[in-house]
């Protein structure tokens, strides 16, 4: 590894955490917005054009806000923990593929750059080991911060995400089944060359992703660590200012990693299965906005879900979970497998 | 991989930090914590020997989940100390000597020596190693007796924690249902003792 090919890894980590952030902004304004239309009400539009800087305006706040540290918390943990939400929420992005690599000629060389960080023959096993630590940002601010609301919550955020967590990576092993790869491009080259994304094969474990994927985001109707009627507002109750942020950061930018999954999985990828057999392999600029059309549809999904559909109860949710969903994922694991074996005689 | 690779001197250091950490550590969800230290690290000297699939392995299902899950118990108990008082009696000294049967094999073995790296530095890793297939083939194949009595004995700790829970309950249940049967609880019998 050379300087410039260090330069470039340097760089498409800072084109990550930047577009990561500012993705998180304008979701917070998405969502405003959307949740405001459907309620017959005009949402944020007083800042800027259409409100358009009002997730500026927020940042602003937060930053100048002060950080109380109630009496009472583990120091180290407190501090710790929102740290942790955070960083693990922007890890789980770094092997996504975006658009197809591209050559250029820097300094006489001819290099290939990826629009991904880095891709690995467990690619998807990386994504799901990064985002089963996220749990951690959450049940340790529950604990840290000395107060039994938080401690319910994060009490809670642990035993959701564990039982969902299992559910979804049944679903996702019936989708490597089908593939034979782990690796991100793997997948997605294997729905182009099929010419069908793998939705379309496998819609049971696309329908247990998307609960799964909303369950593990804690979004509404299973925002259970969080339930504000019930526990004031969960696990960061004693947060405030930018320490509440990184906590509300990492929320969105889950969101936004588990739809550029189901993007990649699901639906194709950075590729329209389709479509490019009539028109041939597209340029790497339509790429990108390809990925980011069903990024932000599968996030309207998100937004829409959590307009529509009121909170669950907390006991039908650990039951959903363990007697509906796991269920369900193992059968057409099996289903799966028994097909594939069959076809490949 | 030459012995001194210095991410894997630094990577191995901190995991020894944090292991000794975690014995050390007074308060129990410091110990936690420094245990899901200790299984990224490890992790990370996973993929530093060529093994992605063992490192996200050990992610999820270490990190992820059993820590989760012991560390939602240590929540669920409350904010206790450590206990200061020794279970067994003289257990210190029980573990120092371990520790010095144990160091003493380390030595040995490190006095056998490890299969020096061929001329040129670096061991040439076959393509495959490491990769889910290959790992499942070993796995189902070379290894499949050790895995199923794993499985088993998995099993069977699984129905323990069952009974356990199960007996635990059920004579109140009883108790409930119905007192004529029941006066004392803990006096029954239970059916499959």
């Amino acid at each position: 590894m050379d300087a410039i090919e260090l330069g470039i890894v340097a760089l498409k980590c800072l084109v990550i955490v930047a577009v990561l952030l500012t993705g998180f902004a304008y979701t917070t304004f998405l969502e405003r917005k959307v949740i405001a239309r459907m309620q017959q009400r005009l949402g944020p539009n007083r800042a800027g054009p259409f409100g358009l800087l009002q997730p500026a305006a927020d940042g602003v706040k937060l930053i100048f806000k002060e950080n109380i540290t109630p009496v009472g918390v583990d120091r180290f943990v407190y501090f710790l923990a929102p740290i942790v939400s955070m960083v693990v929420a922007i890890m789980a992005f770094a092997v996504m593929p975006v658009a197809d690599p591209i050559t250029v000629t820097i300094g006489g060389q001819v290099r290939e750059i990826r629009f991904q960080l880095a891709d690995f023959n467990v690619a998807l096993l990386y994504v799901l080991g990064i985002t089963s630590l996220a749990v951690y940002g959450l049940v340790l601010a529950g604990w840290a911060s000395n107060n039994k609301f938080a401690l319910i919550g994060g009490l809670r955020s642990a035993a959701q995400m564990v039982s969902y967590e299992l559910a979804m990576g049944v679903a996702l092993v019936s989708v490597v089944l089908v593939v034979g790869s782990l690796s991100m491009n793997d997948i997605v080259d294997w729905q182009v060359a099929k010419g069908l994304p793998l939705i379309v094969l496998q819609p049971v474990a696309f329908g247990i992703y998307a609960i799964t994927a909303i369950a593990e985001t804690n979004r509404a109707p299973f925002d259970f660590p969080e339930a504000e009627q019930e526990l004031v507002a969960g696990y960061h109750t004693e947060y405030t200012g930018m320490r509440f942020a990184l906590f509300f950061m990492a929320e969105y930018i889950n969101m936004i990693t588990v739809s550029g999954l189901a993007a990649t999985l699901f639906l194709g990828g950075h590729h329209l299965p389709f479509v490019e057999r009539f028109t041939g392999n597209l340029p790497w600029f339509v790429d990108i906005g390809v990925f980011l059309a069903k990024v932000i549809l599968a996030l309207f999904l998100f937004i829409w879900i959590r307009a529509t559909i009121p909170r669950l109860r907390y006991d039908r949710l650990m039951a959903f979970g363990w007697k509906v969903l796991l269920p369900i994922s193992l059968a057409n694991l099996a289903l799966t497998a028994v097909v594939i074996a069959f076809l490949a005689r | 991989m030459s012995g001194l690779d210095p991410a894997f001197l630094i990577v191995g250091a901190l995991a020894i930090v944090t292991a000794v950490g975690m014995i050390l550590a007074k308060n129990v969800v410091h110990s936690a914590l420094f245990m899901v230290a200790h299984f990224g690290l490890t992790a990370v000297l996973y993929l530093l020997l060529s093994a992605p699939f063992l490192a996200a392995a050990q992610l999820i299902v270490y990190a992820g989940a059993i820590m989760v899950l012991v560390l939602f118990v240590v929540m669920l108990l409350g904010r206790q100390e450590a206990l200061l008082d020794e279970p067994i009696v003289g257990q210190r000294w029980l573990a120092l000597a371990a520790l010095g049967v144990l160091g003493a094999a380390l030595v040995r073995v490190a006095a056998l020596g490890v299969p020096a790296a061929p001329e040129g530095g670096t061991a040439v890793v076959p393509p495959a190693f490491g990769s889910p297939a290959a790992m499942g083939d070993a796995l189902y194949t070379q290894w499949v007796l050790p895995f199923e009595v794993v499985s088993l004995v998995l099993l069977v700790a699984m129905i323990g924690a069952v009974v356990i829970a199960h007996f635990q309950r059920r004579p109140r249940n009883e108790k409930a249902g119905n007192p004529a049967i029941a006066a004392d609880a803990t006096e029954i019998p239970s059916p499959r003792a």
